[in-house]
């Protein structure tokens, strides 16, 4: 029987409350959030916090909301909720793409986007999604707020700027008429992690490459995007050639391990073809608002 | 501590520790037996009971942070001695055979059939792929839940006696 070691439990009662409390406590305690993460840790031993902050109260968390040309998502939103909602498909479906396999139906009811990102393993795909649409991390403590951008916010494996006294209160990007996105994942059995997973994000002005993104799971991308490839995209034509040397050179700049999902050979080559994937997806979903 | 969950209608008070899972609580310590336990790493589903209407998976649920909220169970699917008509479509269509997998089963279908009145056969097949059934196979399971479908007037559909027959 797996069960959690002894451990103290409080509810935050506001974001200022959970802060408080997290000062109060010091680094052994923890918030939860839909615990489908940190309980399976806790059960582990790979976690042991002294007191859990449960932040499932904080309804003020929980949102989906357009504020200008800019699509904010409160941390406590569950992934069940973000694959439910008309606003987020419209603007960006590598978001529902993503979400319709992550785990299972009855874990999306629980699990949520602050807790995904902070959990930040690297087989995360809400990590991959929201690299591939530049987003912005909004995080609260007691020196203040910040908004930080994707790019640094993983420090390594399981491990984020995030201190131990914060609080991920937001995740929001920049959201424009034509974008295009998309989301390609292989696993080994439904609901299960990545083997590996690849989205992709574009928008064009006048023929060329406006705006590109290109986040990778589970295959030790460097800020779980492939830049090199991004970088090569941006400004030209949109063609089937320059989309297949992208997909080579996300490969390339990816670094798989071999372990019991696969060896790191092949990780390497479904980069390439679900790289391929997510661009001829995000592009054909762009040119359908362009139309 | 101290927490007060509605479980099935009745309020139950009772003393835990912060760390007692949700499908300890309600099987060991309020002795609803009916929800099942079995991989506990949140992979087979046989735990699902609902928190607030949602289907959860109850062995990755702290009792803790159902205090103050509802569970129902597969204890609560029968009313006023009728079987739902859930249940009624595991027994007509041979939906179960050694019965591990079915509480679960029975409430994640319940909960669909309420949001979806009329799932296709991939909404349904999407919607318990977080469950395991390890002998049955999930083609009678699929028709179970269609044939539920099929059967659920605003009274209820067939009483137990003839589905028996
Ligand atoms: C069976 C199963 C299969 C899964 N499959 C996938 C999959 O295929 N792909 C995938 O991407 N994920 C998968 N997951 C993970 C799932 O998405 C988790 O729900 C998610 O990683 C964590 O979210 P949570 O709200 O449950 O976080 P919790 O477990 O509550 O927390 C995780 C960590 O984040 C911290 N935290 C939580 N919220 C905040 C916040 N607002 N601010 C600061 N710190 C915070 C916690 O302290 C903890 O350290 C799976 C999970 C399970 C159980
Ligand atoms: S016991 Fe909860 S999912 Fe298996
Ligand atoms: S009926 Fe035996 S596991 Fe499903």
């Amino acid at each position: 029987m797996q069960v959690p070691a002894p451990v103290e439990y409080e509810r935050a009662l506001s974001v200022d409350d959970a802060i408080e409390r997290l000062t109060r406590l010091g680094p052994e305690a923890r918030l939860v959030a839909g615990g489908h993460s940190l309980l399976p840790m806790m059960k582990l031993r790979l976690a042991r916090p002294e007191c859990l902050i449960d932040i499932n109260g904080l309804a003020d968390l929980s949102f989906i909301r357009r504020d200008g040309n800019v699509l904010r998502i409160g941390a406590m939103t569950r992934h069940s909720e973000l694959l439910a909602s008309q606003v987020i498909s419209e603007v960006a479906k590598i978001i529902p793409d993503a979400e319709a396999v992550i785990a299972d139906p009855i874990v999306r009811n629980r699990g949520t986007v602050g807790g995904s990102m902070c959990q930040a393993d690297p087989a995360e795909d809400l990590s991959a999604v929201f690299a591939a649409l530049d987003a912005m991390v909004e995080i609260r403590g007691p020196r203040g707020t910040r908004v930080v951008s994707v790019n640094g916010f993983h420090t390594g494996p399981y491990s984020t700027v995030v201190e131990p006294d914060e609080i991920l209160t937001e995740v929001s990007f920049v959201t424009q008429k034509n974008l295009g996105s998309a989301y390609e994942k292989v696993e080994r059995r439904v609901g299960d992690w990545a083997i590996a997973a690849a989205g992709a994000v574009i928008a064009l002005q006048d023929g060329k490459i406006q705006r590109v993104g290109i986040g990778l799971a589970a295959v030790g991308a460097p800020d779980f995007r492939a830049s090199r490839a991004e970088a090569y995209l941006l400004g030209k034509d949109a063609t089937p050639d320059l989309f297949d040397e992208a997909a080579r050179m996300a490969s390339a700049e990816c670094n798989p391990n071999s372990d019991q999902r696969g060896p790191s050979a092949y990780k390497r080559h479904l980069v390439e073809v679900l790289t391929r994937r997510a661009l001829d997806g995000a592009l054909s979903n762009s040119k359908g608002k362009a139309n | 501590m101290r927490v007060n969950i509605e479980v099935n209608g009745v309020n139950y008070s009772e003393e835990i520790e912060p760390r007692l899972l949700l499908v300890h609580f309600i099987r060991d310590q309020i002795g609803l037996t009916g929800t099942h336990w079995g991989c506990d790493t949140s992979n087979c589903g046989t735990c699902v009971l609902w928190l607030d209407d949602l289907p959860v998976k109850s062995c990755t649920v702290l009792t803790a942070m159902a205090d103050g909220h509802r569970v129902r169970t597969v204890e609560d699917l029968e009313q006023g001695g009728e079987l739902d008509p859930v249940q009624k479509g595991f027994m007509q269509e041979h939906g179960l055979q050694c019965g591990f997998c079915t509480p679960g089963m029975l409430m994640t279908a319940r909960a669909l059939l309420d949001r979806n009145p009329n799932p296709s056969d991939l909404e349904i097949r999407e919607a318990i792929s977080g469950q395991i059934c390890r002998c049955t196979g999930y083609e009678n399971i699929v028709r179970a839940i269609r044939w539920a479908a099929a059967n659920s007037s605003s009274n209820g559909a067939l009483d137990v006696a003839e589905v028996a027959q």
